[in-house]
């Protein structure tokens, strides 16, 4: 599985051999064997799942491995916490950034590991030489004395970059750090990265994004179900080849249809403008007209945070419209509150499962319940029929496919994929009319997701009108009639799946008709 | 599937008893470290349970406990800490001392009237509290810990300036006018237990079916568990806000009526002190739970009733009071160490079913 490593004959960056680690409830890493080369960037990539942060996190020394080895530039080490990780010359970038809003980049970068003068009150100045130094290094141009709450998402990363490199670290681990960027800021977090292995560190990459893997990256390590499954260089392999060796068979497929997609337009948003949360901001959604026939699957593809979650917000009631209409069935919904709604047959598959769609700490039975009280064979007047709704669970947990000892378990025991199943089977339970559908098939695992493909397929061929919205582009095209593009609060573009590829609906996706140069 | 839930039953239970039992361990160190011998003080203290008025006064004593810990718990569904429970119930109290006092109704009549009056202040008052949750995002914690300091100087200021009956006797403590004796709740045993026990164990009865067996009940829940999922499910939360809110404020608003209605028939200064905090800890022990309250609340009736025993041993009785807050500490450490630990086993179980049945196949 390493073929190309043997070419290479210094001491490794990092070298991984036979690492297991178990837990309760999670999969556990096994057999792990990973080469970092030095001055490279080296991709980890595998579904959510796999095992990758568990990995990282014992690099890092946030937990120890049951066994195995870990040798850094060909010294065995054995980590207790992650400060003697960082006194290795290791460093971790969090997927969810770590800053005080309140303090300025200078004060967040040296939190924790202040220069301080003889009489120990902080020496800035030499602080603030340092940091410019290593911003220098990083091509960075902001002011040092910022306060953090006035930077972006790609500014904030480069801070946590140079929080970790004020530390010493040569090695550096970035944990999905693409989820929360914009296309452009992916482009320049890795010019960032670049520079910092023309410098000598080595940056090691966690991602299940093929396409910046193979784009970016000098070597990838693959894993699945919990270890190490290949070695292999974006040269030697391409897109289809490396999701496959991700899932480990041929990669379920969303498309195909039979039926045809009906006449009557059940769900009808019309000129529709909604506010932004932010006084004084520009809309939110502007000038949005949507028609989803029964039997039609209409995508929604974007960039997240370009108004698909006020799309649905406003479509479930939750959040006041400017102006515009919004018909279900051919009735308009303006007088309308939630709880109606959704009698009327709307259906939502919330776009977090944890915020939005599950009571974590409630048994199964009570989460199949949540939203179905006006379901008359569950209830019998203002009275809960117990005994119904654990039955009426048993079944979406049965259809589903949904793993768990019994619906008394409560919900936090499942694992996502699990709680995914739960959520759809929920929504899939009331027959709906129409389903708003965000990410369904997010951070599950390839079974769950063919299994969720499935039944959104099944629905739709029976009549159900769906408004899907993803970031998985591949489950856009397969499952969508027509695929629509958000940007920026507007409908930019919309698209045949036929004929559309996922770098067609990347170009849209990023607000225009401009091919970002690759 | 009965199995799992009895499980977490006998954890729950488990973890409450395991906490009282701390607490009577590190009292017994007290009691030690002062110089008494914590074998002959248990031994008082629960030697009194034999004792048949002793068991009346617990019930008696309890009554209030009940009370005041469900309209806490019904807070704390929702994920609301109402701690102003003491507040709303003076309010309460010297509003139904007055209402009650000033009209004239057949028997029955007049304690419905009085019992209504008492749950209706005492809702109007949690209501603020409630509106400013909602409208202005005030904590609750805070405004219904303020509303207490507020209820209690107005009250004890109306009462001095407007209620203060003109006859009362020299000596004795300043009163409002006394209730006609249709207003006076019946006692069971006379002078020891009041009817108004009943009411207690019938507010926690409503408590359990409305919030375990109803609709309203779940949607409460749900909102208290994640208020973002049942929103989108169309439950508004800010009704719910204002809804459990008010129903907290009806229920503090009865904590006093065994003292006002079943025992000194007028309003006074002390009357029913501290019901309303004291059911926080009931609360607490009891886990919100209709039947963990009612036992929680006998225990603490219990050692209230049973500590003046004590004094007769030359043990200073303050040692239950003691024992109380250390037994409200040790629940809430120990229930969260539990709670961690269940949560694991849970975890741990639901994964290694899921292992064994992946195996199967």
């Amino acid at each position: 599985m390493s073929e190309n490593s043997e070419s290479y004959r210094g001491p490794l960056a990092v070298e991984l051999h036979g690492i297991s680690k178990s837990f309760p409830g999670v999969i556990a890493n096994y057999g792990i064997e990973l080469m970092v080369r030095p001055g490279t960037i080296h991709a980890i990539v595998g579904e959510n799942g796999a095992g990758k942060s568990t990995l990282m996190k014992t690099l890092y020394g946030m937990h120890q491995p049951d066994d195995g080895t870990i040798t850094v530039n060909g010294q065995q080490i054995q980590f207790r916490n992650p400060t003697e990780a960082i006194a290795a010359g290791i460093g971790m970038v969090h997927q969810h950034f770590m800053l005080a809003d309140n303090l300025t980049i200078i004060e967040n970068i040296i939190l924790g590991a202040e220069p301080t003068d003889n009489r120990g009150r902080i020496n800035f100045g030499a602080a603030r030489e340092r940091i410019e130094v290593l911003m220098a290094s990083l091509g960075a141009t902001f002011d040092p004395g910022t306060n953090v709450s006035e930077l972006g998402v790609g500014q904030r990363q480069r801070v946590e970059i140079l929080k970790v490199l004020y530390r010493g670290a040569k090695i550096l681990i970035l944990d999905e750090p693409t989820a929360v960027l914009v296309p452009q800021e992916v482009e320049e977090l890795f010019e960032t990265l670049k520079r910092l292995v023309l410098d000598g560190s080595t940056v090691i990459f966690i991602s299940h994004k093929l396409d910046e893997v193979l784009t970016y990256c000098d070597e990838i390590t693959v894993m699945r179900q919990g270890t190490t499954v290949a070695h292999t260089t974006p040269a030697q392999v391409d897109r289809r080849t490396l999701a496959q060796l991700m899932v480990g068979s041929d990669l379920p497929d969303p498309s195909g249809r039979e039926t045809k997609v009906g006449e009557d337009i059940r769900l009808q948003v019309l000129g529709l403008n909604v506010a932004s949360e932010i006084p004084g901001a520009k809309l939110a959604l502007q000038d949005i007209n949507i028609n989803v026939h029964s039997g039609e699957i209409v995508g929604i593809a974007g960039v997240e945070g370009n108004g698909q979650f006020e799309l649905c917000e406003a479509i479930l009631g939750l959040r006041p419209k400017l102006s515009g209409t919004i018909s279900v069935g051919g009735s308009e919904l303006s007088g309308s509150d939630t709880r109606t709604r959704r009698e009327m047959g709307l259906s939502y598959i919330a776009f977090d499962r944890h915020r939005e769609g599950l009571l974590l700490d409630s048994p199964l039975w009570e989460n199949t319940f949540l939203g179905r009280e006006e379901n008359a064979t569950l209830t019998a007047g203002p009275f809960m029929k117990n005994r119904s709704i654990e039955a009426d669970s048993r079944v979406i947990i049965e259809r589903f496919g949904v793993l768990t000892p019994s619906e008394q378990v409560p919900a936090f025991a499942l694992s996502g994929g699990n709680q995914q199943k739960l959520v759809v089977g929920r929504e899939m339970a009331s027959n709906p009319k129409i389903l708003l559908a965000a990410h369904p098939t997010r951070g599950v695992d390839v079974g769950a997701q063919s299994a969720i493909w499935d039944e959104l397929r099944i629905a739709r061929d029976r009549g159900l009108a769906v408004l899907l919205i993803s970031a998985d582009l591949e489950e856009l095209i397969g499952l969508s009639d027509r695929i629509l593009v958000m940007f920026d609060g507007h409908i930019t573009a919309e698209l045949d799946p036929n004929t559309a590829t996922p770098e067609m609906l990347g170009t849209y996706m990023t607000g225009g008709e401009i091919v970002t140069p690759l | 599937m009965k199995n799992q839930r009895l499980q977490r039953v006998l954890v729950t239970s488990a973890s409450s008893l395991l906490a009282v039992f701390v607490a009577l361990c590190i009292c017994a160190v007290i009691l030690l470290i002062t110089g008494k011998d914590p074998i002959q003080a248990y031994s008082t203290l629960f030697g009194a349970a034999g004792d048949i008025k002793v068991l009346q006064g617990t019930l008696n004593r309890a009554t209030p406990l009940m009370i005041s810990a469900a309209a806490v718990a019904i807070g704390f569904k929702m994920n609301l800490f109402n701690i102003g429970v003491e507040g709303q119930m003076r309010v309460a109290l010297l509003a139904t001392a007055v209402a009650g006092a000033a009209v004239d109704l057949p028997a029955p009549l007049h304690i419905l009237f009085c019992l209504v009056v008492a749950m209706a202040t005492g809702a109007i008052w949690a209501a603020f509290a409630g509106w400013l949750k909602v409208k202005r995002g005030v904590n609750e914690v805070i405004s219904t810990i303020m509303l207490n300091f507020v209820a209690l100087s107005l009250v004890a200021w109306a009462f001095k300036s407007f209620f203060t009956a003109d006859n009362a006797p020299g000596g004795l403590l300043a009163k409002t006018k006394e209730l006609p004796p249709s207003a006076w709740f019946p006692d069971i045993v006379e002078r020891r237990l009041n009817g108004m026990f009943f009411i207690a164990v019938l507010v926690l009865v409503l408590f359990y079916v409305l919030v375990w067996k109803t609709k309203f009940g779940f949607q409460l829940r749900a909102s208290g568990a994640n208020p973002g999922a049942a929103r989108v499910t169309g439950v508004n939360p800010k009704r719910m806000v204002m809804i459990s809110m008010l129903m907290s404020g009806a229920l503090a608003g009865l904590v006093g009526m065994r003292a006002l209605l079943g025992d000194v028939h007028a309003y006074q200064n002390n009357l029913a002190e501290q019901q309303g905090f004291n059911g926080i800890a009931v609360a607490l022990l009891g886990r919100n739970h209709p039947l963990g309250i009612f036992i929680s609340a006998l225990l603490f009736g219990y050692l209230g009733e049973a500590s003046g025993r004590l004094q007769l041993e030359d043990i200073p009785k303050e040692i239950t009071t003691i024992m109380t807050g250390i037994i409200v500490l040790a629940v809430v450490i120990i229930n969260e160490a539990v709670k961690r630990w269940d949560d694991k086993r849970i975890q741990h179980k639901a994964a290694l079913a899921l292992a064994t049945r992946v195996v199967a196949q």
